[in-house]
């Protein structure tokens, strides 16, 4: 091959000048045959122990129940090696996956029109924030703080990038968004968007009220539904039935692995008059020349590479695989499947709920409506609890003094249909011990 | 019902289904109404019952619709579509990394933290940058989170009036998208003759608004931009900083650095270069390298090692630009990307590169005999070809060429990009292909080429073998329909809840 190239060696042809060649030597991880990367690759398993726990967490990402016929199909060659659809006529059935994504997800949210994903819930969450600046031209946001305060993070990330500043409206005594305080804020007609999450970080419902959606519309700000577990819209009203006019979700729970963070599948759902500053890839149907039903990418001079500069979102790659192993999984599921894992989630989460209150010391924070997750007030330093209860085999939640230094007490515990009474026992029993020896600290 | 080769439509999961055709994955709940108040409850699920057998029918037959690389060539240009070796895959879906929650304490997720911190210390040395976070999703988020360092380091350094980005004409679409993201003005640098940056041409644009300058090297052209580190030596010189695109690094490995070009930050789409499959459009995976100047400003967090090889997460770095995503890293795909260097090494990964550019410069010659091949000298990894000629003289396009390769069963190469190239057709064929399957392209396109000068109108008829012919774009964008709705066609499920 080099002979048809008119050249002697690999080296001639991949030479580069001198003053840029590569001179120190490398140190990247050493060449094994394929048996030994998967002995070095055991070592690693090995020291994760943590998915052998009893495990209380959720706070953004959940372990639910995957049927294998998920990976048996979306482990396909021809879905897990092909690129972004471009070439429409030999990708016919991976739009069309697409678009039923797209349907699924607006029928979960109520909304109109939905992307074919974004990288995660806390990236849609920023990218539904630049939609609403672009349309209304205000450069401030407001999110209730009980938003995932990693997905208020990213925001912040997104919106230093854009010199636009976030307001936080706090929480009330119900582990609610305070709307008094968020109706005072939007009156000053200058935020683009009020953000609210439900389930909120606490796992309560939180949505806004007729009187507060009301003087949302008044003040021409638009009001953003954060999702991070996406089951519960099984359960609860869609984000339309309070006036959502953008939805930002992660639909993790939906079969996608928790993998230690990702890859996940954020998606954005919006009301029809968004949909020239939706960001990421649109499937649509059309046909072809012989018309018949076809699918492809639409709308794309919304996008990077036709609009470079003047885009007003980058993103190219998105997480299509993830989004196709969610519609697999909400196909098996359907929608007696999602009904009867949510009531589970409902009444495991209750289970666990009376179990802990039961435990000397130790209360159920807030009586707010929640999914399949909620605070628990243990008395003592939370920290301190989680370690003992962690010694005993248990991860019994998340720490929400990280966060929140009023809740230094406080833990976010999470059941699902995958959580067992053996489980809720173990934690019951294990706490009360902990308890006694950090109250008396 | 279709057969792999029917050209008959296959109905929407919606379209299919029955009441009483749930799979019992989970045991029958209660009424939700016994658990939540009516104000919190949803009163209507508008979604289908189906039978695994019929999902596993739908999906199995919507992907006998698709064309992956396990089907055949995918040469698309800056795209590096490799083999995806299935042990990744095997390794990425062990349970141990698989069910791991991102809030396990660090103590219990060591394995999962030394993964990446030996991706991390890994990808430094190859690509001669002080440090990478494997935070972003993908090359694009990679590529705001560098600009966004760029903004906060010359925010601290007091140079705020440094607000100008320069992106070469050659440039992936997302550079100059990013850039905006920042609030940052584009100023976009025309390619010499020679298909390159010239130091002449960039010193004229170069000042003290400088803030950026982004480069992809080599370019989108497939040439190496030879006086790159004149071009950063004059970037530096006015106060610049360099960004290096990573899309294309798969033909530089173990010849040279983005470290030794002089960039101070970079990003790398180890679902190019490192073999991590593309999942018809993501997830991605896009690591972001810096200079040690700029170590600080990376996203929350950083996985640290003690002397000890005890490995954390650290979120306490006040310099950070912040977090960029809702958990630390795409995890599973870090795993795939270790495992993938494990395969090859320093020397493996060299020889990646060797075999990256022999086979695209093969291609090159053979396909110079009967295509324009506008920069007429040896490329790396990719290069591009024009059907100008052929558009001239028989009215055949570039996307022409392109349907008609899909007949043959091949994907068709990039079109229309770089924008700089008429009738473009980008052409990558990876290191994984074998000869023989260069010569079956080669021939194909030839034959293409052929027809487009005694028979151009069945190139405008093509594709004739694929599941639809040519898709009308325009419809799909002058009426939108992005999603099936309840009550529009036959679909039988209830919509009402009982």
């Amino acid at each position: 091959m080099l002979g048809a190239i008119g050249i002697g060696t690999l080296d001639d042809l991949l030479r580069v000048p001198d003053d840029v060649a590569l001179k120190a030597k490398l140190e990247v991880v050493p060449a094994l045959p394929e048996y030994q990367i998967q002995r070095r690759f055991d070592y690693f398993a090995e020291k994760n122990p943590g998915v052998e726990y009893r495990s209380f967490l959720g706070a953004g990402s959940y372990r639910h129940y995957a049927p294998p016929a998920i990976a048996a199909l979306a482990m396909r060659g021809e879905f897990l090696t092909a690129y972004t659809p471009y070439q429409a006529e030999v990708s016919q059935g991976y739009l069309q996956a697409i678009y039923e994504w797209q349907t699924y997800i607006c029928l979960l949210t109520g909304m109109d029109i939905a992307n074919a994903s974004v990288y995660d819930g806390a990236t849609a969450l920023a990218e539904a924030a630049i939609m609403a600046l672009g349309t209304t031209g205000r450069h401030k946001i407001l999110a209730s703080r009980a938003i995932h305060p990693n997905y208020r993070g990213v925001l912040r990330t997104y919106c230093d990038g854009l010199d636009v500043s976030v307001d936080e409206i706090p929480f009330d005594e119900n582990g609610t968004t305070d709307l008094a305080a968020l109706a005072g804020a939007v009156e000053r007609n200058e935020y683009a968007a009020v953000a609210l999450q439900s389930p909120n970080f606490f796992g309560n419902a939180d949505t806004l009220t007729q009187t507060a959606l009301e003087a949302v519309k008044r003040s021409g700000t638009i009001p953003i539904a954060v999702v991070a577990e996406a089951l519960s819209l099984s359960a609860f009203a869609p984000p339309s039935s309070w006036g959502a006019q953008i939805v930002a979700g992660e639909a993790q729970s939906f079969g996608v692995a928790q993998a230690y963070g990702g890859p996940y599948a954020g998606f954005i759902a919006s009301t029809q008059e968004h949909l020239r500053r939706i960001p990421g890839r649109l499937a649509g149907k059309t046909l072809d020349n012989a018309g018949r039903t076809a699918y492809v990418l639409t709308l794309q001079a919304r996008e990077q590479h036709i609009r470079r500069e003047r885009a007003t979102s980058n993103i190219c790659t998105n997480q299509a695989h993830c989004a196709l192993i969610a519609t697999i999984y909400l196909a098996l599921m359907g929608k007696t499947g999602l009904r009867d894992a949510a009531a589970l989630n409902l009444a495991r989460s209750r289970e666990l709920a009376s179990a802990v209150a039961n435990v000397d010391g130790v209360k159920v924070k807030y009586a707010a409506p929640f999914f399949n997750e909620f605070v628990v007030d243990v008395g003592a330093p939370a920290g301190g609890v989680l370690s003992s209860l962690q010694g005993l085999g248990i991860l019994g939640g998340v720490d929400l003094g990280r966060w929140y230094p009023e809740l230094q007490s406080c833990i976010l515990m999470t059941a699902t249909e995958l959580t067992t009474s053996g489980d809720i026992a173990a934690l019951a029993a294990a706490l009360d011990g902990a308890i006694n020896v950090h109250a008396h600290i | 019902m279709s057969t792999p080769t029917s050209k008959a439509s296959e109905p929407l999961i919606f379209e299919l289904g029955q009441e009483g055709r749930a799979n019992r994955y989970v045991e029958e709940g209660k009424p939700l109404k016994a658990f939540l108040p009516e104000s919190v409850l949803r009163d209507d699920l508008p979604l289908p019952d189906n039978s695994e057998l019929d999902v596993v029918r739908h999906y199995t037959r919507l992907s006998q619709r698709t064309f992956g690389i396990d089907l055949g060539f995918y040469p698309l240009g800056s795209c590096t579509m490799k083999y995806n070796p299935r042990v990744n895959d095997a390794i990425a879906s062990r349970p141990e990394f698989a069910h791991l929650h991102p809030y396990t304490p660090d103590e219990l997720a060591q394995g999962a933290l030394q993964v990446m911190y030996e991706l991390e210390r890994s990808l430094s040395s190859l690509f001669g940058m002080a440090a990478f976070s494997l935070n972003p999703s993908a090359g694009a988020h990679a590529e705001l989170g560098a600009l966004l360092i760029a903004k906060k380091y010359f925010k601290e350094r007091g140079e705020t009036q440094r607000d100008k980005v320069i992106v070469p004409d050659t440039a992936h679409g997302t550079n100059p998208a990013s850039a905006a993201m920042c609030g940052f003005k584009v100023i976009s640098l025309p390619s010499n003759e020679r298909g390159r940056v010239g130091v002449e041409e960039i010193r004229a644009i170069l000042g003290p608004d400088t803030a950026v300058c982004m480069m992809t090297n080599p370019n989108t052209l497939g040439l190496f931009e030879d006086e790159i580190a004149r071009i950063a030596a004059a970037v530096h010189e006015a106060g610049g900083l360099m960004y290096y695109d990573g899309a294309n690094a798969n033909a530089i490995m173990g010849y040279t650095r983005p470290g030794d070009m002089g960039f101070d930050l970079m990003h790398l789409n180890t679902h190019k270069t490192f073999t991590i499959p593309h999942g018809g459009g993501g997830a991605g995976h896009g690591p972001l390298g810096v200079a040690a100047h700029l170590v600080e400003y990376l996203p929350t967090p950083v996985v640290t090692a003690s002397p000890q090889l005890t490995f954390a997460l650290d979120f306490d770095r006040p310099k950070s630009i912040g977090p960029m995503r809702s958990f630390w890293s795409n995890f599973a795909h870090a795993v795939r990307a270790l495992a993938y260097l494990y395969a090859n090494g320093a020397e493996g990964l060299k020889r990646v590169s060797q075999l990256a550019v022999l086979n695209a410069n093969y291609l090159r010659v053979n396909i110079a005999e009967f295509l324009d091949t506008p920069y007429a000298e040896v490329c790396r990894h990719e290069f591009v070809a024009s059907a100008q000629a052929l558009k001239r003289d028989h009215g055949v396009r570039a996307l022409d060429l392109a349907k008609a390769l899909l007949d043959y069963g091949y994907m068709a190469p990039t079109i229309y990009f770089p924008l700089i190239v008429p009738e473009c057709l980008m052409i990558e064929p990876t290191e994984t292909e074998s000869k023989e399957t260069l010569d079956g392209f080669i021939a194909a396109l030839g034959e293409i080429v052929e027809q487009a000068k005694n028979n151009p109108q069945a190139l405008f008829d093509a594709p004739v073998t694929t599941v639809v012919g040519r898709v009308d774009e325009t419809r799909a964008a002058r009426q939108p329909d992005l999603r099936w709705r309840p009550g529009r066609t036959t679909g039988s499920f209830s919509e009402k809840d009982d």
